[in-house]
């Protein structure tokens, strides 16, 4: 019973207690630049999951195989290899998703969320519990991506998926749409989960992430 | 050479396609090392001095190895491999050589390799059908412009320290506001491309 108890954490795990963007605040920069609807936010969210699952399985493969001294770059090119299958797949069968996403479809490469479970995850578990592991992270990434492409498209063009839900009630804000609304829609949820929730937040941002990418110092400032 | 269209690229770069604030590249190191305006412009530093060099070996890279051999569609992982490498040499050659200017960059080197402004500029260049020269003013111009936002907004997030903020509100959410607020005003340099 136990094995599927922990089947079942590992899945759950991404999805609320650690949502990547919610509570580990990794992968921002897609967060930020692909929510302006509800729909691109989940073509990312699921083009990022597929990577993960398959840069997670192949990991778990080959953590054993892997010199430890050179796993990063290892890593990388696994997860590099993935994305540009899913960047071919989407070119080939979803063209007006790739068109809309563009540049942040190779840029899930340098996606703190995915090397970040390769190297906490992956690295060091089997190969079904990293795949459990990797949906619950992208099921994760996927709504949050899905929640603030939500709001800043009701807010910012009065649609939902396209639909107009506006009703004539209230008169869109552009502004959400457009890069400044990206920030203001991400301060303001993370704030409202702040508030809300019972657990305390505790952002650990670039912190959590094994990348060596700008905030990896203890208190989120370089290391001097 | 066509010093207009330079000065376009330059111009777009900088203002009115900032790499962060309008592009969303290099969001982590944005937020993570703008807490001191020193470190912000040590990390503006190697990201400019970065970003350009890999522009051109990316470009390179491309025009020279991966067309001819009909891999175009391996850029990316290509390009993420070559910049990983470019960095870790360039800190070698910096070391060795320019000690001063490695002792001003170097500890923010190793930290750029996975920054997405870098991987970004790479991916631009080729979409955009820079050549040689144009993709590293692009870089160069791009990183600066990186700096100038990091620059920016480290200053206001300095004056924020001082400031009494709703609880829910400390930290990372007031950053984000606090960095809508700064991209907004670079929304003004919307207008002087006409796009």
């Amino acid at each position: 019973m136990s094995a599927v108890k922990e089947g079942f954490k590992n899945l759950t795990r991404g999805i609320m207690k650690e949502n990547p963007v919610f509570r580990l605040v990794l992968g921002t920069c897609p967060t930020l630049a692909v929510t302006t609807s509800a729909e691109n936010g989940i073509g990312m969210g699921i083009a990022a999951t597929v990577v993960l699952i398959g840069s997670n399985a192949v990991i778990s493969l080959l953590r054993k195989v892997i010199p430890d001294k050179v796993r990063i770059p290892a890593f990388i090119t696994i997860i590099a290899g993935f994305v540009t299958i899913v960047q071919m797949l989407l070119k080939a069968y979803l063209p007006a998703i790739d068109k809309q996403l563009g540049i942040y479809i190779p840029l899930i490469v340098v996606n703190c969320i995915i090397l970040a479970r390769a190297e906490m995850f992956a690295s060091k578990n089997g190969v079904f519990m990293s795949i459990l592991d990797a949906i619950g992270m992208g099921i994760g990434f996927t709504l949050a991506l899905l929640t603030l492409g939500t709001i800043r498209e009701v807010l910012g063009n009065g649609t939902w998926f396209g639909m107009d839900i506006s009703g004539g009630v209230f008169e869109p804000v552009l502004i959400m749409v457009l890069p400044p609304g990206g920030f203001l829609a991400f301060g303001f949820v993370l704030a409202a989960i702040n508030k809300f929730s019972a657990l305390k937040v505790e952002h650990k941002g670039c912190a959590s992430c094994p990348m060596p990418c700008g905030a990896s110092g203890k208190d989120g400032e370089v290391q001097m | 050479m066509d010093g207009y269209k330079l000065m376009v690229i330059v111009i777009g770069a900088l203002l009115v396609k900032n790499f962060v604030l309008s592009q969303f590249l290099g969001i982590c190191p944005f937020l993570g090392v703008s807490k001191k305006l020193s470190t912000a412009l040590g990390m503006g530093g190697a990201v400019i001095f970065v970003m350009t060099i890999a522009s051109g070996v990316t470009r390179l890279v491309y025009d020279y190895l991966l067309v001819p051999f009909g891999l175009g569609y391996l850029d990316t992982i290509a390009f993420i491999l070559v910049i990983a490498a470019l960095v870790q040499l360039v800190e070698v050659i910096l070391k060795r050589f320019v000690p001063p200017l490695y002792k001003a960059l170097g500890i923010y080197l190793p930290l750029i390799t996975t920054n997405c402004a870098v991987l970004g500029v790479a991916l631009l260049n080729i979409k955009e059908g820079y050549n040689l020269l144009e993709s590293m003013v692009y870089g160069f111009s791009g990183g600066l412009g990186f700096t100038l936002g990091l620059v920016l907004f480290a200053g206001v997030r300095e004056r924020m320290e001082y400031c009494d903020i709703p609880k829910a509100f400390e930290g990372l959410p007031i950053a984000l506001i606090a960095a809508a607020l700064v991209s907004i005003s670079f929304f003004g340099f919307q207008g002087l491309m006409g796009i």
